[in-house]
């Protein structure tokens, strides 16, 4: 224990004197041209229409721009307006402009010279990545399935084995226990989820080509996804949810003849879904946002001189560094806790009535009994 | 403000995407898995189960078995102790038949040697009675030699009957 304290301390003295050392080697400011760090950060937040090449800011890899506006659809490679020119199709014009109300978007001018937006539907790095992430997981889950296809008995070991561990500890621990016979009904949406989630996160801490997508942290993929879930949830509602919802069980006063507990009720139908979708959002958001401010520490404090920039450098990377794995940790956490909210709201949602409840209690009685078992048999 | 407005493209693809992801997945993914993970927990059960009870069984048939060779040897001693038995019991009734065989062969010789010692005294008798018969006669003959002696034995011997008389 002592040797290691040693060897941090040691690694910290040797990171300040190299700041001390380059003092001498002062050289002059650079010209201020530079992008301010408020583009830089909302710029690895957002999206794209092309995606960055590692140690190139001009060569992006270029992606289809699909746009469907008044007078059809237009095709073409984002390598054609992502560095500012104006991509002529026939009569019609596409640029990206740098700024006013369609900054960063490609808009179509029109004869009048006022800008445009068609319908947007180009596959941008996100999309790319999205669709990445619908690939990886389902070679993922085809990987395990054709395992139980063909070898049933057999122990799955590495890659399919960690996998196989996930699937168990999300059905296991989370869906069966919730949702009980209905796991089977709900259960693959809510693996899907996990797995989609969580192969985002993780490719979104990925710097480089098939990751750096920031999905996550993008309101729109966790819309769509509360959404699925407000749909399995309140489409799969049984009438006992309904009744709680409209007619709950509080005195009179309360819901007749102002519906104050319904109003509340129904309102709470939907700031579910809306808190599922701003919890994963700025949770990922934030994480990756950490990060890259912790980076950018360096280049704001480059102004006050070399022995600041280096002092900044070391603690710059090592929170970042520090980030990066809490937010490893994180992605999987967030993953979890979405799939487990999403469990407990279709659990809510498809809840029986007090009579089927019973059958459920007996049921259960019956799994703690088999419990036992178990254990024993790990013993 | 930017950040806070979902993206028509990106819901529009994340929609398609994912519900294609869904869709497959449902059909031919997870059940695959979570039945066939059902499955082999049932299967490693149902195995564990039977190992445990071959193992119990297989206690039970080292305990009859030995209960078995515990009985057998019981029989064993009780044979050769009931054969024990009956041996000396053959050879006591062996002896009480021949002791009383013994004593009949005894009793028909001691009753032939009293036999034949009647006899032979009854001979011996005979004998002794005849020589004396001779000795006396000689002896008579001797002394009734003379007229004397015969007539003072004829006085004697009417002496004695008339005595008698």
């Amino acid at each position: 224990m002592m040797k290691k304290i040693k060897t941090i301390i040691w690694f910290l003295a040797v990171a300040f004197l190299i700041p001390l050392a380059a003092n001498a080697a002062e050289e002059a400011k650079t010209d201020s041209t530079k992008p301010t760090p408020k583009d830089i950060i909302f710029e690895h937040l957002g999206d794209g229409y092309g995606w960055e090449v590692p140690f190139d800011h001009h060569h992006r890899i270029p992606l289809p721009v699909i746009l469907i506006g008044k007078d059809g659809v237009n095709c073409f490679m984002s390598s054609r307006v992502t560095g500012g020119e104006k991509y002529v199709d026939g009569d019609k014009t596409f640029f990206i402009p740098k700024k006013g109300k369609y900054k960063g978007k490609v808009v179509q001018e029109m004869p009048d010279g006022s800008q445009y937006r068609p319908w947007d539907i180009s596959i941008t790095k996100n999309v790319c990545e999205l669709f990445i992430a619908c690939i990886l997981v389902m070679l993922s889950v085809f990987y395990v399935a054709r395992w139980h296809r063909r070898q049933m008995y057999k122990a799955p070991r590495k890659m399919r084995g960690i996998l196989e561990a996930l699937i168990a500890f999300i059905y296991d621990g989370v869906i069966k226990p919730t949702l009980g016979d209905r796991s089977a009904k709900f259960g693959p949406f809510l693996l899907t989820v996990f797995f989609f989630i969580l192969y985002l996160n993780l490719l979104g801490l990925m710097v480089i080509f098939p990751g750096g997508a920031n999905l996550t942290g993008n309101i729109a993929v966790t819309l769509v996804l509360s959404i699925f879930t407000f749909f399995a949830t309140n489409l799969f509602g049984t009438k006992h949810y309904w009744k709680e919802i409209f007619w709950p069980d509080v005195p009179l006063w309360l819901k007749f003849p102002i519906p104050i507990m319904p109003v509340i009720e129904l309102f709470g139908v939907f700031t579910k879904p809306a808190a599922l979708t701003v919890r994963l959002f700025a949770n990922m958001m934030g994480g990756h946002m950490i990060v890259i401010v912790l980076t950018l520490l360096i280049f704001i404090f480059a102004a006050l001189g070399p022995v600041v920039t280096g002092a900044t450098t070391v603690f710059s990377v090592l929170f970042s560094i520090f980030m990066l794995l809490i937010d490893v940790l994180v992605s999987f956490i967030q993953a979890y806790v979405f799939t487990m909210l999403s469990t407990l709201f279709i659990s809510f949602g498809t809840e029986k009535g007090h009579e089927e409840k019973h059958k459920d209690n007996a049921n259960e009685k019956k799994e703690l009994e088999s419990e036992p078992k178990e254990e024993t048999l790990v013993a | 403000m930017e950040l806070f407005t979902p993206d028509f493209g990106l819901v529009f693809w994340m929609f398609v995407a994912f519900a294609i992801l869904l869709f497959v997945l449902y059909k031919w993914g997870w059940p695959v898995i979570i039945k066939g993970v059902e499955s082999r927990a049932d299967l490693i059960d149902k195995g564990v189960e039977y190992a445990q009870q071959a193992k119990e069984q297989l206690l039970h048939a080292k305990e009859e078995s030995e209960k078995y060779v515990a009985e057998a040897r019981k029989q064993q001693a009780d044979m050769l102790r009931e054969a024990d038995r009956m041996k000396s019991q053959i050879i006591d009734e062996a002896r009480v038949a021949a002791q009383g065989e013994a004593k009949k062969v005894m009793d028909a010789a001691k009753l032939a040697i009293a036999q034949e010692r009647k006899e032979a005294e009854l001979q011996f008798k005979n004998e002794v009675s005849s020589f004396a018969i001779d000795i006396a006669a000689k002896v008579v003959r001797n002394q009734l030699a003379d007229e004397k002696a015969q007539t003072k034995l004829v006085d004697s011997l009417l002496d004695e009957m008339e005595k008698q008389n």
